[in-house]
């Protein structure tokens, strides 16, 4: 039912769309109607990888390119059909995605956007050197239908709009499915989605291979459409850009971005340029370019956002809101009942001489511990103690330099964290970045997936953990209207919809209030008593006493001591760590 | 031989004058961290203000056809400067800095795509301004050179204009770094760069920090776009193709060493010219691009630069 409800729009569109070049017949407005679905879906190709992962390509043009040329030098050199060819095509860009994506996912952020620029420059001059400035495909009067060169230029609109309404499907089929989440986790935060089970280089190559597929085919049909392939018009800087521009035009990471950016800026630049642009040559471009800067400083995240945020905005006015107070009382029912402390049982994790410098810095030294199940441990120390590095060599962000890391007696260190939220250890961050736009529930099937085998599964999974955080009454709101308790909460709803048995909680109580602290604790305290193992990073004192079994102290990377909480509390090495040696006789009395 | 070293002697002039060019987008970059597609752009009209600078504003009656160019490149400098500031007062500033905090990706997405709509305006506003014929800045001493040797049986020759283009741009280079560690302008934007949160505490105001980063760029790269027209004549489309060089230089002298930007841009000169030796002259560019990637793989944090990862 809700594929089908999705399925609509494109559809309806496509066919409005068909109905309205069908009634044209100049063969100037004919091209132009061809070049709109022809540009969506090359912006549709950019945004997949660029608008899902955040990895922004510059190159996208080599794959574009690869396709128009495969499909010109085809013709010519081996006669073969471009019903053929653009098939061929989009294997061939597959095959570029997973080239250039594998040495080139090892840079991040501008590096990489950088880095795609070179390629399909360095392609282009190739393509120059080897002679093929202007390749022009074969006419076929003989067989004009198995060659693709119909008489009326409308069949090339058509089949663009079957492309296009291919792309948008598959868009969509991915957007909702685990390729998507794991693209959007990677977006929000590479190191989060790892840690969340995501193995995060083999989505993004999976999203290059396919997003290079569909340039490469929509190249070819490009090539085909114009008849001339030269090495500028399909691998020159501006088809990259002409990617970026639809999608960032109109809004990235929606299926919708690069099809509202092409409607609207391809027929604006045709016309432009034919209607201007004969009188004074450049004036479209600077309309053009005038028009862009406007938009783009009046919706800075593209018109698709905008549109949604003033039509949600007038929606939430429209209906009464669910009133704050449900969303609290769900909370509180959950009162801080007094925990049995856990008995010692089965060891679940066990660390071993764990140790990691940095340089000359020894930043976690010769740590060893045990984590029993059912336990909650309170891992305590001064600002730069190395708690958080311990966290990151448990779930394999660093690699320790010594020691061992056994999850049921099996050594698990030196693994990628992937590997290790597999085995069944989820965590959270000090850091929040959670998808604003996003609902609750979508934010948390993202960590649901680790054990998840369907996405049906995930979202169960996913409504589950939120009814266990106790956040059930605002699950379909957005992230963006929460307040920091409820992020947290969100937070914790999202390591636990993975199911893990050892839980690791970086600072979840920080930025909270002394309320909203004691609702998070009891959330904690009820996940230990439903068999979860816990071990916990925090520095308000008050909290952790109440909610822990033990604590673990470092100080300068190493443990002071460990032990009972009324025992630790009063350990004259921990009061010296945390305040400085004057105060361990005050304390005392 | 004799190839080898005529080749490593125009690819360091060449290289000089890249490499100030790439410091001046390296600053924007590296103090603000927005991709700035409209540089060389900016280049192009500082090749344009030079130029008319030169032949109609009365410099070249003032000084001569050889003292007159290099007068008229200094100059044009602090026009574009002015002109950068304005056009990050007016448009860039409402998608960058302190501003960018609500939107997705830190508004990198709106900043690409402004700066690629400022590019079109300018490249077109150009063509209907200028003419889309090639222009040059010639000076008597772009068709002459001096002699260096002969060593061993070997002379290498260096062209008079393009050395001193060498000499300005090193000279700028060492004003610049001057004023980036000696003064308090520098400090602040070194400080900006570096963590625009820590800096905000401190007092910074990092948006005038920046808006001061957009307009020293754009004044430098002006500057090195007018010494490159005393060789290669420019049309107003030419910023298309040292954008890409430019930002080459910037990542391989790693992002947010300005410094760096210059070693990225000379590797890039050395590498067109030495590249002649061995490739067809239409591979030229493609040589760039290859070496490029190849050290952004074995050193993806570029020359100078060093890699951060928080959790």
């Amino acid at each position: 039912m809700l594929r089908m409800r999705s399925l609509l729009p494109p559809l309806l569109f496509t066919l409005a769309y068909a109905v309205v070049s069908l009634g044209v017949t100049n063969s100037y407005y004919q091209l132009i109607l061809t070049l709109v679905p022809v540009w969506a879906v090359f912006g549709l190709s950019w945004n997949l990888l660029s608008g899902y992962t955040g990895l922004i390509s510059f190159g996208h043009a080599a794959f574009f390119g690869i396709g128009a040329y495969a499909t010109a030098l085809g013709q010519i050199y081996f006669d073969i059909s471009p019903w053929l060819l653009i098939p061929v095509a989009a294997m061939l860009g597959g095959i570029a995605g997973l080239l250039i994506g594998f040495p080139t996912f090892r840079l991040q952020g501008h590096y990489f956007a950088l880095a795609m620029l070179a390629y399909p420059l360095a392609i282009l001059y190739v393509f120059e050197w080897l002679g093929f400035q202007e390749v022009t495909l074969p006419i076929k009067r003989d067989a004009p239908i198995a060659y693709m060169q119909f008489a009326d230029p409308r069949f090339y609109t058509l089949l663009g709009l079957a492309i296009m309404l291919a792309t948008i499907v598959l868009t969509q089929m991915i957007e909702r499915s685990r390729f998507g989440m794991a693209l959007l986790a990677i977006k929000q935060n590479e190191a989060a989605a790892e840690a969340a089970g995501i193995n995060t280089l083999a989505w993004k190559l999976r999203a290059i291979t396919l997003s290079g597929a569909i340039a490469a085919a929509i190249g070819g049909f490009y090539a085909q459409v114009l008849l001339v392939v030269t090495p500028q018009s399909v691998f020159g800087m501006l088809v990259s850009a002409q990617a970026l521009t639809v999608a960032m035009f109109g809004g990235v990471g929606t299926v919708w971005g690069p099809v509202i950016g092409s409607v609207i800026l391809i027929p604006l630049a045709e016309i432009l340029h034919a209607e201007a642009g004969a009188r004074i040559p450049g004036i479209q471009g600077v309309i053009f370019g005038i028009a862009i800067v406007c938009v783009i400083l009046m919706a800075p995240e593209g018109l698709f956002w905008k549109l949604r945020d003033l039509v949600r905005k007038r929606s939430a006015k429209a209906t009464t809101d669910v009133p704050p107070e449900a969303a609290a009382a769900n909370v509180t029912t959950l009162k801080p009942a007094a925990r049995q402390r856990a008995a010692k049982g089965e060891v679940m994790l066990e660390v071993k001489n764990l140790s990691r410098s940095f340089g000359g810095l020894k930043a976690v030294q010769d740590v060893s511990f045990k984590l029993h199940k059912n336990e909650i441990l309170g891992i305590i120390g001064p600002n730069g103690a190395g708690k958080t590095t311990l966290f990151n060599l448990l779930n394999g962000f660093l690699k320790p330099s010594q020691g061992e890391v056994l999850i049921d007696g099996r050594n698990m260190s030196g693994q990628r964290p992937h590997v290790i939220c597999e085995a069944g250890i989820g965590r959270t961050f000090q850091v929040m970045r959670p998808f604003l736009r996003m609902s609750i529930l979508d934010n948390v099937v993202v960590g649901a997936y680790v054990r998840a085998r369907s996405d049906d599964e995930a979202r169960k999974m996913a409504a589950d953990a939120v009814v266990r955080v106790g956040l059930s009454a605002v699950a379909d709101r957005v992230a963006g209207e929460l307040s920091t308790k409820e992020l947290r909460l969100m937070e914790l709803a999202r390591a636990i919809a993975g199911q893990p048995r050892i839980l690791l909680l970086d600072e979840t109580l920080a930025g909270l209030g002394h309320g909203e602290a004691d609702e998070v604790v009891a959330v904690i305290q009820q996940l230990a008593r439903d068999g979860m193992t816990i071990a916990i990073i925090e520095h308000t004192m008050q909290a952790m006493v109440r909610l822990v079994d033990s604590f673990l102290v470092l100080d300068h990377g190493a443990v002071i001591t460990e032990g009972l909480p009324e025992v630790v509390t009063r350990d004259s090495r921990v009061i010296e760590a945390y305040l400085g040696k004057k105060w361990v006789g005050h304390a005392a009395n | 031989m004799e190839g080898f070293f005529q080749a490593l002697a125009a690819g360091l002039l060449i290289g000089a004058v890249y490499g100030l060019m790439c410091v001046g987008l390296g600053l924007i970059f590296g103090v603000m961290r927005v991709i700035n597609f409209a540089h060389g752009d900016f280049m192009m009209l500082g090749m344009y203000t030079a130029f008319y600078l030169f032949t109609a504003a009365g410099v070249q009656a003032v000084f001569g056809n050889t003292v007159g160019p290099f007068v008229a490149i200094l100059l044009a400098g602090p026009v574009l400067a002015v002109f950068g500031y304005f056009v990050h007062r007016t448009l860039i500033s409402h998608v960058s800095g302190t501003r960018t905090a609500s939107l997705e990706g830190e508004g990198h997405y709106a900043q690409l795509i402004l700066t690629l709509g400022i590019a079109l305006i300018l490249q077109n506003g150009g063509l209907i301004v200028f003419g889309s014929v090639l222009a040059s800045i010639r000076t008597p001493l772009s068709s002459s050179a001096w002699e260096l040797g002969p060593f061993f049986d070997m002379s290498v020759f260096l062209n008079k204009a393009r050395s001193i283009d060498a000499v300005v741009s090193l000279v700028m280079m060492i004003l610049l770094s001057l004023l980036i560690t000696r003064t308090r302008i520098g400090k602040s934007l070194r400080a900006a760069a570096d963590n625009p949160t820590a800096a905000t505490y401190m007092g910074i105001d990092v948006d005038r920090a920046h808006r001061t980063a957009f307009a020293l760029g754009c004044g430098i790269t002006a500057i090195a776009g007018g010494l490159l027209a005393t060789n290669y004549p420019f049309h107003p489309f030419v910023g298309l193709e040292y954008v890409i060089v430019m930002y080459a230089g910037v990542v391989l002298g790693g992002m947010g060493s300005i410094i760096g930007a210059f070693w990225g841009g000379m590797t890039i000169g050395l590498v067109q010219q030495m590249s002649t030796l061995i490739l067809p002259t239409q591979l030229q560019n493609a040589a760039i691009f290859a070496v490029f990637l190849l050290i952004i793989f074995f050193r993806p944090q570029g020359f100078f630069g060093r890699m951060v990862e928080r959790t």
